[in-house]
This record gives C-alpha cells, structure tokens and sequence, in this order.
C-alpha cells in the first residue's frame, strides 16, 4: 500500500552563493566577476553545455543524472531584503510585504492533521522551532538528537527517568477523556491555562514516547558521515521508517554567510550537504521508502554576482532544490541574467517566485490547497 | 473529581516577598528574600521603584572581558549582555521594565540589524522606565531604531508615510478604536521630518556605526493640523502631549502594565486604578508601579503564579537561582541562546506586536526545552545556587520524603503545587527513603538535585 508523502525541508541558512553552486560556465560573465572565486573549469561537474554543479555536489550529481532532481533558478521575490532575518521570515511566512508570524508549514501541517491528532505529524530536527514550523495549535515534535531525545533526559539512571517520567504523567494529567477534553470545565482563567499546560505536557510526553520507539526497529547497512547534518538526516529517516505518521520533517544547516574565505567554506558546506543527502536517500532506497519522500532544499538569498575578493556579500535571487525519486529533474524558472544592466545593486534579479515552489510542493506532492497558505495563487512548477 | 482550581489562602510574608521579586525583577535567592524581609514589604517597594538609589551594575567589567560587548557588531553580544544586565543588575525593576518596553515598543534585528542602535534603545528605556509617559513616547519617536523600523526616516511633508503615526496611536498609546483615520493621517503629519543621520551601512569594512535621531526642517510639515479635536500647528511633541492626556492612553498603559507585571486575566478594576494613577500623576510610571506592587490585588491570591512565566524570565530567574553567572564568563553566550530556543530571542521580538504572552509562550517543544534546561541546571549540586539549597536543607538534619518535597518547594520559590501533585511529589520521594546526611552525603545531595529537577518540570514550576 503506498504511504502518504512526505516532506523533507532542508534550510541552508546564511544565504547560499547560486552562483558558484550552478555554475553557469558558459556564460563569460560568471568568469568575469568571480576573479577571485570562480571554480576552475575543469572542475565543475558539467550538467550541459551551460550550467553545472559545484564539484563538492558530487555525491547529488547521480540524482540530477537520473532525472530526480529540480534546479529551481532565479528563485526570490519582489523587492528582496537583504537581512538574513527579514528575509528568512518571508521565506519561512511566505509573506514578503508585511510582518507576520504564522509559518506556512504550520498551516500545511494544520490542513494534513486539523484536529491534531498526532503530534509528529510534523517533527523539527535542530533546537528551537524554525517560523516555518510555528503555528498556534499545531503540535509539533522538536528534537535536537533523536538517541537522547526525551524529558528530564540528565536524570542519573534510567530507572529513575523512568519513575520520573510516570510522575510526569500524574502531574499534568487532569483526568482527560479520549478527546483531550475535561470531565468538568474549569473553574477559573488559571485553571484554564493549568489544563492547557498539561494538555502540552502530556502531547510532548507522548510525542517523546512515539519518537523513542523508532528507535528499537531500525536496521540499516547505510553508513552515515559523521557531520551534524548527517545525524539529523538519520534521525529523519529513522522516523520515516518508524511509520509514526509523521509528514512533514525539518532540518538545517547553517554556515552559509560567506563574505570570506568562501572557497574552503562553501565547499566544505556542500560536501556535508550532499554526503549527507545522499546517504539519507541511500537510506529510504534500503528499505524501498523512497518513494514517498521529496526533499525541498532552501536558502533565505543568494549571493552578490561579483566576488568582494574571497567572499560575496548579501544577495537577491538564488536557487532551490527539490530532490526524491517522484521529482522530474531539470532546471525550473529561469536562470537570471547575469548583465550589469539587469542587476539591482549588483544582485540577480528572480525570476520565479519561492511562493510557486512552495505552491507545487503543497497542492503536488501534499494534495492540499496552497491558495490559503502562500496567500494567492502562484504559477505551478511541476516538478513532481 | 478535583479540578485544578486555586483556594483562596493567605499568603505568608516569605510567598509575597518572592513574589514581588518574581514579577519586579527575575526572582529571589533565599539569601535575598530574607535580607528583603528583614527590610520589610514596603521598603523593598520603595527601593525597587527608585533603582537610581543603588549603584549601577558594573559594565566595565564586562567590556574588559569581551571587547565585542562594546562594540557590539554581532546580535549575540547584545543578547548576551541583555541577559547578563538581567541575571546580575542591583536595580531588578529597571531590568524588568526595559525587557517590558522592549516588548511593548518591539523594534527586532530582523530589519534593523545594527546591535549597536538596538542596545542603544535599550539603554534609553533603562534611563526612562520609571519618568513619565510623555517624555519616554517623545525618546521613543526619537530613537533610530524605532525611526527605521516603522519607516519614519521616509515620512516627508512631500510623501507622509503613515507607519509611525498609524503605530503610535494603536499599539504604544491609545489602542484601535479611539481615534479616526484623519487622526492618523494628522499624527503623522506631525512627525514629518523626524528622520536619521550617520546611516552608513553597515556592511564591512567599515563595521558597525550605530544611527542618530536627525530633524530635517526641510521635510517637515509645519502647516496646521487637527487631531483628537485639537487644532495647532503641531509637531511630534505637541501631538504626543495630547496623547498623554487622553484617558484612552491611561487605560493602554495600565492594562499593558497589568498584563505584564500582574496576572494573565485582566481586572477591570484594578486596571481602573492604574489608569487613575496614570491620569493624576500626568503618566508618571514610577508612581503606577508603586501603586501596582502595593495595591491588595498584586499581594493577594488572585496574582499569585497568576501569569506564564516568559521564555526570558525562565531562563533569567533560573540562571538567578543557580548562581553561575554572577561575573562575566563563557556560558553567558548560551543564555542568549537558550532564551531564543525557549521562544524569545531577545533584541528580535517577531514582529511590531512584541511577545504574544500567556499560554502562547508554551508549545510542545518549548515546554520540553523549558523543562530540560531548568533541569540540567538545578541537578546540578555544584552550582553555587543548588550548593545554598542543599547547605539549608542539610541544616535541618534527616528529611523524610515528605519533608524532603516540602522543603525544595520551599526554597525553589516557595512555590505552591496542587495539593495531589504534591502528594505525587511525595509518593516518588518515598522510592529513595528518608535523606539521610551521615549515611551518603553525595547521595543525599543527588536526592536533592533530583528532587529540584522534578520540581522545575512540573506546570506550576512554568508559573511566575
């Protein structure tokens, strides 16, 4: 029986540089204004005649080879911000005109679960919840590791988490029916807000249980690298596996503000990223679970078009990623014009909206309208 | 069956001290509840109020060991050293009221991105917390941070842009529905001008400058303006001092003050009261807070552990109970942190709006990140802090389980928990037996830490 999708989000924070991560190497440009960060033309990992791979992205070229990987160019909005923050919450609020604050895969997870029935229906890798995620009423399951996941998790021996963790129960437990309603309606506005801490305590609690149970049935002979991002990918899969119900997964890795020293950096970032990738997809194919998962790769901004000598300064339009066997590879939107006459403030202009990425992936893959969550409709990229 | 409800009980002396000290400031050590208590209720009052009597925290002492405090290129280091002003300042209230303003007057990194002017706000709310309303709303419309965040540094007699007017009136005075949209329009009018200077961006290799208030005469509208009724050729001051005359102002200040310092619930009437002070005394805060710390509704039942403890004030008060970070020390950088894992990443409140409080401090992953950072910290039996706790309760020789319960309830807070969840408390105490000091010391100690930890995991323990 197929499995419902499933989501992956992998934030790349800092701004990653498009530029020197789909090469355009055909274009005399690119050659131009990276005099001091253009990767060697005999090193790029060439997808045609005019684009191709930084050559840390070896271990995803095979999925761009096989057709299961979307490049989505120019990706942006109207008017960019240039803070990593601001620019992060439009991203993570689909929102670029005004302040917000409820993130579009909270609404995602709100239309997949509306009655929060399960609360792993959307699970955090990473501490402190991303906006993306933050929504009120929507549970969500946050885990920094998953091997240590838990309450009280510094307590001793695991005899005394484990009588701990039965006190837990006891003390927020009001007496619940199966609903999570009260027998009798609080008294008072402080017992109101008492029932709904224990309400919390309790779903957390349960979250943690659920999460601990992965653990017991998982087998595989895929060797994660040893990189942070590895291990929040394998805790990813270790869920998946698990079948918890759990459909959306987020994860990020964060490094990607090269102003300096961009070359070794970046390179480093993208060789843990694709390693990383790579391995967890490796993962789910083991275990013939990769066919319900797609991967969505973002990063707030790109970078600057001209090098400032060893690094790039904050940029406008970048890439995006979109990887997993149900994608249908190729380059999607249009790569931006590299021109001096078509750059504002030296940035590339976009040339498709992050809203149509997000459009595709929700009403696509998800099955679920996007009008309501990207608040309009946005062209489909169909890339899945 | 029982339902989580609050008996109505006296408080003792020792709850109401900790409570003044939980809601003007971050929380009390034992040591300093008793010292208050030997002052008195209204004198530590009196002294709360009036910060400018105490020496101001050292902040050189900082500087010397973190250059980058100073300089403050990074948001880090302003979150860092907002924490450490928090856990070790002298004048708890100033602290407090400057964490409230930087809620209630929200300006975040997100768009300003210059620490340095961001701080610079903060300092300016510490100078001015405790004056009058008026001449905080006047600094206020004068501060870079707050220019450039609602736009004010493009609002021209030429092109008005209605950002700050529009948020003056509805979120830092008088609240959506007391005034017009002409009032709007008007207001902003008036502060037409009122823009920026030393704006070099800050982007390398310059570093970071941090902005100054500018007047421009040449985009300011010194035409004649109606607002709220009144007619004048006014300009931002006039129009802020009739703001401050409106009882519409009064009643935003107290209830905003009630819902910080007082009780999740609003009282109508005791927000009436507040709104009164506010009135007679020309928006003097200090007098509002005097008024709120001793009125019989602050020291009553109806209060206590009346609010959801804010991510900021959980993190504060716990790294207050445990003593770690009295002097300037690699750690401080990881409060900050925490503070932003918690939900409240200072120096970036998520919008114009501040921190939506109450209940909605609280999700699943901020409850378990909550509870496992008070945990890791009051398990901990070296902290100074703990090592105080487990000194006191060792003074008062072999516990019995329930005495043991009792005990850290005790000089945790005190804090109060439902009566069966302390006979909860106490049915686990009973696995490990009565502490015995002679026996094991190190395993009493561990029993004591265990117990704190149990206690900061609790719901009541998320109170404040």
């Amino acid at each position: 029986m197929k499995k419902p999708p499933t989501l992956v989000v992998l934030q790349l924070t800092g701004g990653n540089d498009a530029l020197n991560t789909v090469i355009p190497h055909g274009n005399s440009l690119y050659w131009e204004n990276r005099p001091t960060l253009a990767i060697p033309e005999d090193q790029i990992l060439r997808i045609d005649n005019q684009y191709g791979f930084h050559p840390s992205m070896a271990a995803l070229k095979p999925f761009w080879d096989r057709g299961k990987m979307a490049v989505i160019m120019g990706v942006g909005y109207e008017d960019p911000s240039y803070s990593h923050f601001r620019s992060a919450d439009i991203w993570y609020t689909a929102e670029p005109t005004k302040i917000v604050t409820d993130g579009w895969l909270g609404k995602v997870v709100r239309e997949l679960d509306p009655k929060a029935e399960n609360v792993v229906t959307a699970v955090n890798f990473g501490r402190g919840l991303p906006r993306a995620l933050s929504l009120a009423g929507v549970p969500v399951g946050s885990v920094a590791r998953l091997d240590t996941y838990g309450l009280l998790t510094r307590l001793a021996s695991p005899s005394q988490r484990q009588s701990a963790i039965e006190l837990f129960s006891c003390l927020y437990d009001d007496g619940f029916d199966d609903k999570g309603h009260l027998p009798v309606k609080p008294l008072d506005p402080h017992a109101a807000a008492l029932r709904y801490m224990g309400q919390t305590g309790l779903d957390a609690k349960k979250g943690a249980e659920i999460l601990s149970t992965v653990l017991g049935g998982y087998r595989s002979t895929v060797e994660y690298p040893k990189t942070p991002l590895a291990a929040s990918l394998k805790g990813i899969a270790q869920v998946k596996l698990g079948d918890v119900g759990t459909r959306v997964f987020y994860t990020s890795i964060s490094g990607f503000d090269t102003h300096a020293g961009q070359g070794p950096i970046h390179a480093a970032l993208w060789t843990e990223l694709s390693e990383a990738v790579a391995a967890f997809f490796g993962d789910l194919r083991e275990h013939d679970a990769d066919d319900d998962v797609i991967m969505l790769l973002w990063t707030e901004f790109g970078r600057r078009v001209h090098d400032n000598v060893g690094g790039t300064d904050h940029g406008a339009a970048g890439a995006a990623f979109v990887i997993g066997e149900p994608v249908k590879g190729g380059i999607y939107g249009e790569y931006p014009s590299l021109r001096e006459a078509d750059l504002t403030d030296g940035n590339l202009a976009h040339t498709v909206d992050f809203r149509s990425a997000y459009t595709s992936v929700i009403e696509r893959w998800l099955q679920v309208d996007a009008k309501p969550i990207v608040n309009g409709r946005f062209e489909d990229l169909a890339f899945v | 069956m029982v339902i989580a409800s609050r008996e109505v009980q006296m408080l003792t002396d020792l709850e109401l001290m900790a409570h003044l000290y939980r809601r003007a400031g971050f929380g009390a050590t034992r040591d300093e509840l008793d010292a208050a208590l030997a002052r008195g209720y209204e004198a530590t009052v009196d002294e709360l109020v009036h910060p400018e009597r105490v020496k101001p925290l050292d902040h050189w002492l900082m500087w010397r060991y973190y250059v980058d405090i100073k300089e403050l290129k990074q948001s880090e280091c302003g979150e860092a050293y907002f924490v450490y002003r928090m856990i070790n300042s002298p004048r708890p209230l100033e602290e407090k009221l400057t964490l409230f303003f930087h809620g209630l007057f929200a300006t975040a990194w997100s768009k300003v991105a210059i620490t340095k002017t961001l701080c610079n706000q903060l300092d300016m709310f510490r100078e001015n917390c405790l004056g009058d309303y008026r001449t905080l709303l006047v600094k206020m419309a004068r501060d870079p941070t707050m220019i450039f965040w609602l736009d004010n540094q493009m609002n021209t007699n030429e092109a008005p842009n209605e950002n700050f007017g529009r948020e003056l009136l509805e979120l830092f005075s008088m609240g959506i529905g007391n005034y017009s949209e002409r009032d709007v329009k008007e207001c902003a009018r008036a502060f037409t001008g009122w823009g920026l200077e030393n704006t070099i961006p800050g982007v390398q290799p310059f570093g970071r400058f941090d902005w100054q208030y500018r007047f421009w005469p040449e985009r300011h509208d010194y035409g004649e303006k109606t607002f709220l009724g009144e007619t004048g050729t006014f300009d931002g001051e006039d129009v802020i001092e009739i703001i401050v005359r409106q009882p519409a102002t009064a009643r935003f200040v107290a209830a905003k003050l009630y819902d910080f310092f007082v009780s999740d619930t609003p009282d109508e009437t005791a927000i009436g009261e507040l709104a009164e002070v506010f009135m007679q005394t020309d928006g003097n805060l200090r007098a509002m807070m005097k008024h709120l710390f001793l009125a019989d509704w602050f020291r009553s039942d109806q209060a206590y552990y009346a609010k959801v403890k804010g991510g900021v004030e959980h993190v504060v008060s716990v790294a207050r109970l445990v003593g770690d970070f009295g002097e300037p020390a690699w750690g401080i950088n990881s409060l900050a942190l925490e503070c932003m894992y918690v939900g409240q990443q200072l120096l970036n409140p998520p919008s114009v709006e501040g921190w939506h409080t109450g209940t909605e401090w609280i999700d699943t992953g901020i409850l378990v990140e909550r509870i496992n950072f008070a945990a890791a910290q009051v398990g901990d039996v070296s902290k100074p802090g703990i090592r105080r706790i487990v000194e006191r309760l060792r003074s008062r020789r072999d516990l019995s389980p329930e005495q043991l319960v009792d005990g850290c309830l005790e000089l945790i807070g005190p804090l109060r928990v439902l009566d069966r969840n302390r006979s909860s408390l106490i049915r686990h105490a009973e696995e490990g037996g009565p502490v015995r000091w002679e026996d094991d010391p190190v395993a009493a100690e561990q029993r004591v830490g265990e117990m704190l930890q149990v206690i900061v995991a609790t719901r009541e323990y998320q109170f404040a």
